[in-house]
C-alpha cells in the first residue's frame, strides 16, 4: 500500500524540479528565475528524498534519505537567500516591469529597477 | 524507471544554457545552485535504482557542498571577503 504513494510522490517532486529548471529558463530577469527555480527545485527534491523513505523504510538508504531532505530543507532557502542580497549589493538590475523596490529605496540610495526598455 | 533519471539530467542541461547564456554573473551563480540540486536528487534516484546504500551518503555530501559553494558565490557578488 506504501509503495504507490513512494512512486507518486517521486514523480511530483520530479515534475516540480523539470518545472523550476524550466523557470529558470523562461523568467526574465535573475530575481524572478531565483525565486521560482529554488521554490520548485527545493520542494521536487525534498518529495524525491520523501518518496525514497516511503519506498525503503526505516533501512540505512531510508534514513540518509530523511537526513538529506532535512538538510536541503535547511540550506537551500539560506543559500537562495545569501544569493538574493548578493546580487542586490552586486548592483543588477530588476526587470522593468517591477513595481516596487523598498530594499534599494531604503539601502541602496534609489530603486533597482531597469528603466530602459529591452 | 530511468526516465526519471532522463528528466533531471534534460533539467540540468536547461541550467547548463542559463550558465551559458545568463547577462550578468548573478544568473550564473543561481544555475550552479540549481545544477547542484539537481544533482542531488539525480544522485539520490541513483541509489535507489541501483540499491547501493552509500550513493545517498554522496547525496548529503553534495547537498552540504552545493550550500557551501554558493555562500561563496554570493560572499563573492557581494564585495565581501570569505572571513568577514
Amino acid at each position: 500500500m506504501i509503495s504507490p504513494i513512494g512512486w507518486i510522490i517521486i514523480w511530483i517532486g520530479v515534475v516540480f524540479d523539470i518545472l523550476g529548471a524550466i523557470g529558470l529558463v523562461r523568467f526574465p530577469d535573475v530575481y524572478n528565475r531565483l525565486q521560482a527555480s529554488t521554490k520548485c527545485v527545493t520542494l521536487g527534491t525534498f518529495g524525491i528524498m520523501v518518496g525514497i523513505f516511503l519506498l525503503k523504510g526505516f533501512t540505512p538508504m531510508g534514513i540518509k534519505a530523511l537526513i538529506c531532505g532535512v538538510f536541503l530543507l535547511f540550506t537551500s532557502p539560506v543559500a537562495a537567500h545569501a544569493l538574493m542580497k548578493g546580487s542586490l549589493h552586486f548592483g543588477t538590475k530588476m526587470w522593468k516591469g517591477t513595481v516596487v523596490d523598498e530594499y534599494g529605496k531604503d539601502k541602496l540610495g534609489g530603486e533597482q529597477i531597469d528603466k530602459k526598455e529591452g | 524507471m530511468s526516465i526519471l533519471i532522463i528528466i533531471l539530467a534534460i533539467g540540468a542541461f536547461l541550467c547548463l544554457y542559463r550558465i551559458y547564456q545568463g547577462p550578468s554573473i548573478a544568473d550564473r551563480a543561481v544555475g550552479v545552485d540549481i545544477m547542484g540540486i539537481l544533482f542531488v536528487g539525480i544522485t539520490a534516484l541513483s541509489a535507489l535504482f541501483y540499491d547501493l546504500s552509500y550513493l545517498m551518503d554522496l547525496s548529503i555530501t553534495l547537498t552540504l557542498f552545493s550550500f557551501i559553494g554558493t555562500l561563496a558565490l554570493a560572499k563573492y557578488l557581494e564585495k565581501r571577503s570569505l572571513d568577514d
